[in-house]
């Protein structure tokens, strides 16, 4: 197998007929994707696309889905573009891009005439139905490689500048196929996706779906706001296997929802992205006693989630879920500062090595160069680790536990962000004179101080044009002057510990 | 009133909460802001609002949503 969409030809043969993904009114059987996918597959290839980009700018929906599975058909890769990104990102994304063609939806056709000055837009429902040329797309898979790219999702970047992480089919399919006999799918899963199709949390109900012959429910996102609608979708539905941020089991768990209702099918429940407070993750425990979980982890740089923890004993408040080890065929190193590997006990790096280790960052060698290194251990022939910026020991259990970040890169609401980021963007508007960004962990919220002359509501509404909605301050701040440290950086440590006492 | 507009007017400084009425269908509230609402509620001014109360209906304007306050504290 050297091609992600093998999964989606020998399923169509067993079960062509079953719902592979359902969401907005739309349903497609795995027939159906075959064929959709083949059409678009065929107008892109017409346009000699094979190893190059082409967007993919559509809302949340069964047909973006699709046009995914459309650009590999075509022998490309597919860069994922959420409607509800900001102009400025959008725009930034393209240009650093430079996909050939763009595909959109009614939801996005307008922007896309905006934006895209340089790349074709092409409307999904013009291209849909167009007759396939079977000789065309076997010519070109013919040519295919594992190691080509499969995708580019961009992830926060602490200069202001967000990275595309490139992904080929190889780590993809050894992600599948690891993360799939760790949780235990099946061609009687039924996933309720909460994961935004524009990260790389997509893959672990998407491509599981096209592997088994399951099936994948769109989870409308304003559900995630309102816990009781929600717990009726995932019943209405079905649902018996979610894959969710921390955040999202919490909103259920810390309204008392269970109370009320509670989900009748699930029996598997897997979590990553954040720590999960042993208060709520026991609630989810005493309101599914049958059901399974296991905590993932794992950086986009490294396909998917790198490592798995099932829960097999009682977690009492105060402690932490370990990371557990890691995925059949990745290996996590730690490494110290002196370049040496910790003992047990000691922190040190987690670095990852296997095949799930992603291409690097798309036309950006320095920023790969930094992170996608040399092994340490190893000066015997050319192997690539990646740095993932996480510091982690192991516990007595052997099991591996996270204990903090080298940086300022900050989860929220399970979304991975660079303060640095928001601070970068923030600075670059004429009213701003300093800018500092700290996240108060307990309360979970990003705290924006600034000086400048601009009014906190001119200053929000202006943030909102620039960064997508999960990076958005929730608490602005103004103030007359900075705190400096003594070598003349912003204190920002005073500044935080300001807040967390002032709070 | 006056404590739930500054928990909503903390989280949007740019909103007018006065007058909106579409909060949430118009996508300006999220998830987060629906937990820190719930969550600030509570610690200030010691109101739980039950799960099958957090329904799009009392979250769309400052409005319904105090009204939703009142009727709890009532209880």
């Amino acid at each position: 197998m050297n091609n992600i969409l093998e999964y989606l030809e020998k399923t169509v043969k067993e079960v062509p007929d079953k719902t592979a993904f359902k969401g907005g009114g739309t349903e497609y059987t795995f027939r159906q994707l075959v064929d959709v996918s083949r059409s678009i597959g065929t107008v892109l290839a017409a346009r000699d696309v094979r190893k190059k980009p082409v967007a993919v700018y559509m809302k949340k929906h069964p047909d973006m889905i699709v046009s995914f599975f459309g650009v590999l058909q075509a022998g490309a890769f597919y860069i994922p573009i959420d409607e509800e990104m900001p102009a400025h990102r959008i725009q930034y994304i393209l240009e650093s891009i430079a996909p050939e063609v763009v595909i959109c939806d009614d939801s996005t056709l307008e922007n896309a005439k905006k934006l895209c000055t340089k790349s074709e837009v092409l409307y999904f429902k013009d291209i849909c139905g167009l007759p396939a040329d079977d000789a065309v797309l076997a010519e070109i898979r013919s040519r295919a490689l594992d190691i080509d790219p499969m995708y580019v999702v961009f992830t926060s970047g602490s200069t202001g500048t967000p990275k595309g992480v490139t992904a080929c089919h190889r780590s993809v399919i050894d992600y599948v196929e690891t993360l799939s006999e760790t949780l235990g799918f099946s061609r009687d899963t039924i996933f309720g996706n909460q994961a935004p199709l524009y990260f790389d949390a997509h893959l672990k109900d998407v491509y599981p779906t096209l592997k088994f012959g399951s099936t994948t429910c769109l989870i409308p996102k304003e559900l995630f706001m309102f816990p009781v609608k929600l717990m009726e979708f995932l019943n209405e539905n079905r649902v018996n296997t979610i894959c969710w941020v921390v955040s999202a089991l919490s909103m259920v768990s810390a309204f008392g929802t269970f109370k009320t209702i509670k989900p009748e099918y699930v029996h598997t429940v897997a979590f990553g992205g954040e720590v999960f407070q042993i208060k709520q993750f026991n609630a989810w425990r005493e309101a599914l006693p049958g059901a399974s979980f296991t905590n993932l982890y794992g950086p986009t740089e490294a396909t998917g989630f790198s490592c798995w923890y099932k829960v097999d004993r009682e977690f009492v408040p105060g402690e932490v879920i370990p990371i557990g080890r890691p995925f059949r065929n990745t290996e996590v190193l730690l490494i110290k500062e002196d370049g040496t590997e910790a003992k047990d006990g000691e922190p040190g790096e987690m670095c990852i090595r296997g095949t799930a280790v992603t291409l690097g960052y798309f036309r950006n060698p320095e920023k790969t160069a930094e992170s996608f290194v040399q092994n340490p251990l190893n000066d015997s022939w050319p192997e690539i680790i990646y740095k993932t910026g996480d510091i982690a020991m192991k516990n007595e259990r052997g099991e591996l536990v996270f204990l903090s970040r080298k940086d300022y890169q900050i989860k929220h609401m399970g979304h991975r962000i660079e303060l640095g980021e928001i601070e970068a963007i923030v600075s670059n508007l004429d009213a701003i004179k300093s800018v500092c960004c700290i996240f108060d962990d307990e309360r979970k919220k990003i705290v924006l101080y600034y000086i400048g002359d601009i009014e906190k509501g001119e200053l929000s509404a202006k943030l909102k044009e620039l960064m997508p909605r999960y990076m958005l301050p929730n608490s602005l701040i103004p103030l007359d002057t900075m705190p400096f440290t003594a070598t003349g950086k912003i204190d920002r440590n005073l500044l935080k510990k300001r807040y967390m006492e002032g709070k | 009133m006056e404590t739930l507009m500054d928990i909503l007017t903390e989280l949007h400084p740019d909103v007018d909460f006065d007058s909106c009425e579409t909060l949430v269908d118009d996508k300006i509230l999220d998830s987060f802001d629906i937990i820190t609402i719930i969550t600030e509620l509570n610690s200030q001014l010691d109101v739980t609002i039950p799960a099958d109360k957090i329904v799009p209906e009392n979250f769309n304007s400052a409005k319904a949503l105090w009204a939703l306050v009142e009727e709890l504290q009532d209880e």
